[in-house]
């Protein structure tokens, strides 16, 4: 078996700022890896750069496809890589109004990935929409109601359900709950769980928050200023970090 | 009255060559919106602007120009332009649709059929199909060139999930020749089927946005649907009040204050022409 993704010494410069520095790790089928770290450290700008909405000053990111090839993300061209990012790969913004097309109905917003990839059959569409918004713990009669009128909990689970229609293979999460209120945050942790399993995706979610890594992911990853300090099973570098920026991030968590 | 001040039909040549040229790319490419070095026109934008330097484009002394306003010769739009190139150019002009070489239209495709020796110019106020969908004038162009368009179905699934069926009823958004998704202009989708392999060539002239495009004549022009919503024209119970046809686009007259109506032909020559009066 080959890893989904291999990324091998990435670095984006912001002329002479550092975005991130000489990153490397794989990430395997159905593995959800976790970037930690604080506001600053380059986790958004590495989660931007392995996606391809912004191109990395040096280093490759090497995606296998479904049928096993292996594609150099900076050596495809742009229909391939749109190609791919609206079927095999799924974005979940921080903030659903990036994510999502806030001007038509919330059925529309699930349908649309499948109309992007040839599906003309509205009653299909409209089945398929339903039946993801019941998935994500959305009520059946709001379908037609314009995101707007959505809670920020909604909208988040709303995007989700728009970013796994089409059953991608590889999800990217950008502070899947951030600005949301813990009892809401808690629900959708659950939910992104469980769908997260069931439907054997891989995901790499960048937090700030050490419970989002701790609940979700199986691996995870600590920045710093633009480079990895520390890498390895979640469990154990939450019970046992030995960098000191780690233990410093560790002990920084309230508790209750 | 040629007034000799003017070039002949108002530009001068070098302006008539830069958007012949722009009209030859976009015939060369159907459905590709060509850009244009579009000029300022002694009327305002929303006029026609684009459609006016597209006929002062075509134009040769010898045609017989006829200009359209929603189906009828005798509207402000159509008085004015019609002046405007008989002042300009001295061409003749007619209201009868076969015997016109050149059709100058606003929102509507004259109901008698166009033959290979006609050619339609359209004014055309936005020729993005894709822009209330997306704003960003670089990300359309790259939909384009990449065919990605399965947002515009988004538009008609948007409809049919609010009213029950596709109620766009203009500029409704159609595939030419299996490429590229355009908007035919602000025409009823009644005039959309006559599109399709039509005749005459059909231009479309957006001065503001400053686009060409065009529709060669025998292209395939598809109008987008759902497999299980097909595309529809509209229907009317009655027939014109005037000429007592069953066959053109109707328009709704309100008659009083107590709600009389009375339905008309929209295409005024069709409309004489039945009736025999002229």
């Amino acid at each position: 078996m080959s890893p989904l993704l291999a990324v091998d010494n990435l670095s984006k410069l912001y002329g002479a700022r550092v975005g991130c520095r000489e990153v490397s790790f794989a990430l395997w089928p159905g593995e959800v890896l976790a970037i930690a770290g604080e506001s600053g450290s380059g986790k958004t700008t590495l989660l931007r750069c392995l996606s391809g909405h912004v191109p990395a000053s040096s280093g490759k990111v090497h995606y296998t496809l479904r049928d096993g090839r292996s594609v150099a993300l900076d050596e495809m061209s742009e229909a391939e890589r749109r190609l791919l990012m609206r079927t095999d790969w799924g974005f979940v913004h921080q903030d659903a109004r990036d994510g999502l097309r806030m001007g038509v109905s919330a059925g529309a917003n699930v349908g649309e990935r499948m109309m992007a990839v040839g599906e003309r059959h509205y009653g299909r569409i409209r089945a398929t929409a339903t039946d993801w918004l019941k998935r994500v713990e959305i009520a059946e009669d709001r379908i037609d109601d314009s995101p707007w009128s959505y809670s920020g909990g909604m909208r988040q689970r709303l995007q989700i359900a728009r970013n796994l229609v089409t059953s991608p293979r590889l999800v990217f999460m950008d502070e899947p709950t951030g600005g949301l209120d813990v009892s809401v945050q808690a629900r959708l942790l659950d939910l992104i769980r469980g769908l997260v399993k069931r439907l054997d995706l891989a995901a790499i979610v960048v937090t700030h928050d050490l419970a989002v890594a701790r609940l979700l992911s199986s691996r995870m990853m600590v920045m710093q200023q633009g480079q990895v300090i520390e890498e390895g099973l979640t469990d154990q570098i939450l019970e046992d970090p030995q960098a000191p920026y780690t233990q410093l991030l560790v002990s920084s968590v309230l508790q209750v | 009255m040629n007034a000799p001040a003017y070039n002949f039909a108002y530009l001068n040549e070098q302006t008539k060559r830069m958007i012949r040229r722009a009209i030859l790319k976009a015939i060369a490419i159907p459905g590709y919106q060509a850009p244009f070095a579009s000029r300022e026109m002694p009327m305002p934008y929303g006029w026609g602007t684009g459609g006016v330097q597209v006929t002062a484009s075509v134009l040769t002394p010898e045609d017989t120009l006829k200009v359209i306003d929603q189906g009828a010769d005798d509207t402000t739009n159509a008085v004015s332009i019609r002046k405007f190139f008989v002042k300009t150019a001295g061409v003749a002009t007619t209201e009868k649709t076969e015997e016109a070489s050149v059709i100058q239209t606003r929102h509507r495709i004259p109901e008698t059929p166009l033959t290979e020796d006609q050619i339609l110019v359209f004014q055309v106020p936005i020729p993005e199909p894709l822009r209330f969908l997306e704003p960003r004038e670089t990300e359309t162009r790259t939909m384009h060139a990449l065919e990605e368009y399965g947002v515009m179905h988004v538009k008609l699934y948007e409809d049919i999930a609010q009213y029950g069926e596709i109620a766009t009823t203009y500029a409704y958004p159609a595939r030419v020749a299996e490429r590229y998704v355009f908007d035919p202009s602000p025409i009823p989708k009644f005039d959309n089927p006559k599109l399709d392999g039509c005749p005459a060539l059909q231009l479309f002239g957006a001065g503001r946005e400053k686009r060409i495009y065009a529709v060669p004549p025998y292209t395939r022009v598809k109008s987008l649907d759902f497999e299980d919503h097909p595309f529809e024209v509209q229907r009317w119970d009655q027939s014109c009040a005037l000429c007592g046809t069953r066959e053109s686009f109707l328009d709704e007259i309100v008659m009083d204050d107590h709600g009389t109506r009375m339905f008309v032909c929209s295409d005024t020559d069709f409309c004489a022409k039945t009736r025999g009066e002229r």
